[in-house]
């Protein structure tokens, strides 16, 4: 064998404390070993033609380079030796940097460490064996999860690029918190009227299928070939035969027992119900914890008005099963509830704004159903507790947010902004109301949000009070409001008819569930993390899932649309080719030893490891034996430690050339 | 049942009743109380706002001195006593400096593992039931304003008793008496605490607002559990104007009215504020 040694001084960052001359004049002493140098950058464009230029002219058939991580250019370095005609599986890296240099201060220990790693490197690619990328079939579908803005963003994306898209949504119509907003901000526009064309555009798209009412319940396979099973939930109507006339709903009995979640509890609904007009699919659904029929058998009010006999009260939950390429998951956030939370959660909750017992101490969404035209006060500013106008009203900013006493310690980005605008609406409508706000700081970065914010306050004359509220009571039907005005340095006390709580976002309940379906990691709020913060911010350290919207972190309704967008163009890079190609370093069973006890099974974190039939000529079964999905694979190894029979091989890294290395030192 | 009682300095002296009713309801709880021995200040107010090291190392003379004494609980009455001590409690437990320099003067003792309680927590530990049983008096006239000031459930991270701003446990004992708790706005506000001897007229104008609110949301008893509560609230009346005339009892004066026992031995006589309007409201069980 003929090889290259070739030591990168990585300008200072190596050579600095590592005497690169000497390890190269070194290495090119080691058996085996046909030419060696160093060079100040090995991954520039010289560097790698010097590899080259050297493989062709000294002839060599490996090459081992002494630089930086495997993680930054084993890549670069790889490609250079495959465009001299070696195998890139017969290039080794010896990191003389994070391994050596970095960590090190003394030339002569740190030299004589670097030219072991060295050795060790060369000793190790003696034994290594050309190797070729698996390739694996891509499908070209994505599943995206969550029907809100993001998600309808991301389905119209792939659709519209010609490839099949599976919508799941948990509610019965999608649209998310985005159709229950008045207007948006920076520029008042109808929340609705934005969003309305687009679902309507997701239910005619011929290459989008909507699953709503539904559920992901399981989640198998890998990057380009999942395989998910869909719940979907019982409507208790026959979807073929309902034309969506709504004549069920108006006839329903049930008044007064379920609270309207879509009015955010502001209004009551019937049993059966389409949670708003424009609802897509328009088609209800019935609540069964409510409907007479499921209580006592009697009523079948709707079953007497249908005419198109759509009722189906006996109709169960349908598994489905899809087969998908990516996931966008966009399943969005909750709010902060006021309410007081069980003793086990981590959030306290506001007991000094009285946990959600004074009905005109609202949150955000209760405020944005009130202010909006479709809402249970048709767009007029009603207070809930007795209809009337408020005169006065105090927004109080980060409720649940910055706050880790109560609540939690991250921002909730939007709530500066969407405060700014209820009390510009506010003001619009009641044209002699005062308006409050306390807040912590204004943040409003973005295009055109200062100016809106310096909007409310200079030309809607909103009063904006720096400081903290610390209790709100009830006295005579109005809401004392105690705070401190921060900037005057003095306790301040509002009278006020309405108080609105910009409550936080945070992440949904069953956030972690899915998190763990999927294989995603999730920070400590049960958002879930992207692969990298700055450089890979919608994709998951799963391969093939994407993220987009208020799942990663509190977003508002441009940045959610963005990343949907580009977790919709993550997914149609993965569809531009009908095969992927992945690291061939993965786990082989040698199934003539292999005695079937899947201790290999237990330990794998990926679920690589599958059952093997085998059977002699005539079809009669011998044994049972581990077999390794080498497109679940990730090459993590712990099968090969633990395996008492020693049957598993880690392609690329095993034990004769682990031993090599050992040997080396 | 037997607990460690750390009186403190206001139950000999302003807050005489509270001491004694203590006393007379324990002993018909078949509570018995065994007094901590050589007891001292437990820094509150003056080493509290002046000295931190004084304010933690006074209180943890009391918890070493009760371990000492092989006591598991430690009923400290006073709100003040009982916030001093769960605090330096607290503190020796997370070793900081503080609790370093007293340990070093205190034969490297360094931990306490007495459980400190108040009046509510000790009511809780006799329970409910058994309070509830032993009632012979009807109490269905009388309104009750819980008050409970901030530093029977302040700061929570350290009392981790009740909701410190929505507390109800004093409520619960009401109820199991028989009368009627209200629901008002200021129970957890301040009264003004120790600024009653040097700034009269702050604690006026903060207990007058605490009497107030009570008076219109329907009470016409205010219950505490701090002596310190008690002389502004009860004493500090006179100087308000406008201000309808409110008893103010302590809780363990209140549940021994309940329980049947004389006023007089309870130490009711002994307030500014006359306490016949609710003993006017005290009847016998039918």
């Amino acid at each position: 064998m003929r090889i290259g040694v070739f030591v990168c001084q990585c300008g200072e960052n190596i050579g600095r404390t590592v005497d690169c001359p000497a390890v190269a004049e070194a290495a090119g002493r080691f058996p085996g070993v046909a030419y060696s140098v160093e060079y100040k950058y090995m991954c520039s464009d010289p560097g790698q033609n010097l590899i080259k230029n050297m493989i062709k002219e000294k002839n060599l058939d490996a090459i081992v380079v002494g630089s930086c991580s495997p993680h930054m250019h084993e890549k670069t370095f790889r490609k250079a030796a495959l465009d001299a005609g070696v195998n890139p599986f017969l290039c080794e890296i010896a990191n003389l940097r994070e391994h050596c240099s970095w960590v090190h201060e003394d030339i002569v220990d740190a030299t004589k460490k670097a030219i072991d790693l060295v050795r060790i490197a060369v000793e190790k690619v003696k034994k290594n064996t050309p190797l070729t990328p698996i390739r694996v079939p891509v499908t070209k579908r994505s599943l995206v999860i969550g029907g809100g803005i993001s998600g309808i963003q991301a389905a119209l994306d792939i659709a519209n690029a010609g490839f099949e898209c599976v919508l799941v949504e948990k509610e019965p119509s999608i649209g998310g918190h985005m159709s229950q907003l008045s207007e948006t901000f920076p520029t008042l526009d109808c929340s609705q009227c934005i969003l309305t064309p687009r679902m309507v555009e997701v239910y005619q798209h011929p290459k989008i299928k909507l699953l709503t009412y539904s559920e992901v319940e399981n989640v198998e396979g890998f990057i380009g070939n999942f395989k998910v099973t869909i719940r979907k939930k019982a409507r208790s109507i026959d979807e073929s035969k309902c034309t969506g006339c709504g004549l069920c709903v108006q006839k329903c009995p049930i008044k007064k027992k379920a609270y309207n979640e879509f009015e955010e509890n502001l209004a009551h609904r019937p049993a059966v119900y389409v949670p708003f007009p424009q609802a897509v699919p328009n088609i209800p659904v019935i609540d069964r914890t409510v409907c007479t029929y499921y209580q006592t058998g009697k009523c079948q009010m709707c079953v007497k008005v249908c005419g198109r006999e759509a009722i189906f009260f006996e109709q169960q939950d349908e598994m489905i099963t899809e087969e998908v390429g990516s996931i966008v998951v966009a399943t969005g956030y909750k709010l902060y509830s006021i309410d007081k939370k069980p003793e086990e959660s981590e959030i306290k909750g506001y007991g000094e704004y009285g946990y959600g017992k004074y009905k005109d101490v609202i949150d955000g969404l209760q405020f944005e159903r009130i202010a909006s035209a479709s809402g249970p006060t048709s767009g007029e500013i009603l207070r809930p507790s007795d209809n009337k106008v408020p005169k006065k009203i105090v927004f109080i900013q980060c409720v649940g947010s910055r706050d880790e006493s109560k609540g939690f310690s991250y921002c909730s980005k939007i709530c500066c902004m969407y405060t700014a605008k209820h009390a510009m609406l506010y003001k619009h409508k009641v044209h002699d109301g005062e308006a409050y706000v306390f807040y912590m700081d204004i943040r409003a970065g973005g295009k055109g949000y200062d100016e809106f914010v310096r909007r409310a306050i200079e030309e809607d004359h909103v009063k904006y009070i720096r400081g903290r509220v610390s209790r709100i009571y009830e006295e005579d039907g109005k809401y004392i409001v105690r705070g401190e005005d921060t900037i005057a340095g003095k306790p301040i006390t509002i009278d006020a008819d309405l108080v609105v709580l910009a409550t936080a976002m945070i992440a949904q309940p069953n956030a972690v569930k899915l998190a763990q379906t999927i294989g995603m990691s999730y920070d400590k709020y049960g958002f879930y993390n992207e692969a990298h913060p700055k450089l890979r911010p919608v994709e998951v350290s799963t391969a093939g899932v994407f993220l987009a919207g208020a799942c990663q972190s509190p977003k508002d309704i441009p940045e959610s649309v963005a990343m949907a967008s580009a977790a919709a163009s993550k997914s149609l890079v993965l569809f531009g080719s009908d095969f992927l190609e992945r690291e061939p370093t993965v786990a082989k069973v040698n199934e003539s030893v292999c005695a079937g006890c899947f201790y290999c099974q237990k330990v794998c974190a990926y679920n690589a490891i599958e059952k093997k039939e085998i059977k002699d000529r005539k079809g009669n079964l011998v044994k049972v034996i581990a077999y390794v999905n080498s497109g679940l694979c990730q090459g993590f190894g712990t099968c090969n430690a633990v395996c008492p029979s020693k049957s598993v091989e880690l392609i690329g890294f095993n034990d004769e050339q682990i031993y090599a290395e050992i040997n080396a030192l | 049942m037997k607990v460690g009682y750390y009186p403190g300095c206001s139950l000999s002296g302003t807050g005489k009743e509270y001491d004694l009713s203590i006393r007379k309801v324990l002993e018909k709880l078949d509570v018995e109380l065994a007094e901590l021995n050589d007891w001292s200040c437990c820094g509150a107010t003056s080493a509290h706002a002046t000295n931190h090291f004084l304010s933690i190392g006074l209180s943890s003379l009391n918890l070493f001195q009760a371990q000492k004494q092989n006591l598991e609980e430690l009923f400290a009455p006073c709100a003040a006593c009982y916030n001093r001590m769960v605090v330096a409690k607290d503190e020796l437990g997370k070793g900081t400096e503080t609790a370093k320099k007293i340990s070093a003067l205190n034969n490297g003792e360094s931990t306490a593992k007495v459980n400190i309680i108040n009046i509510i927590q000790l009511f809780e530990k006799a329970g409910l039931e058994n309070i509830s049983a032993k009632t012979k008096m009807n109490l269905k006239g009388i309104k009750a304003a819980c008050y409970y000031g901030c530093l029977l459930v302040r700061p929570f991270s350290i009392t981790k008793f009740d909701d410190a701003e929505q507390p109800v446990a004093m409520e619960k004992i009401i109820s199991a008496v028989g009368a009627e708790p209200v629901d008002w706005n200021y129970k957890v506000e301040c009264c003004g605490g120790a600024h009653s001897i040097a700034h009269k007229e702050i604690v006026v104008d903060l207990s007058k607002k605490i009497i107030d609110d009570a008076v219109k949301h329907g009470a016409n008893v205010i219950i505490v559990a701090c002596p310190m509560c008690h002389s502004n609230l009860d004493m500090r009346q006179r100087a308000m104007k406008d201000t309808a005339a409110i008893p103010v009892l302590y809780l363990s004066e209140f549940v021994g009215l309940a329980l049947g026992i004389d006023s007089k031995e309870l130490g009711m006589n002994l307030h500014f504020t006359s306490t016949e309007p609710i003993l006017e409201k005290v009847l016998v069980k039918e």
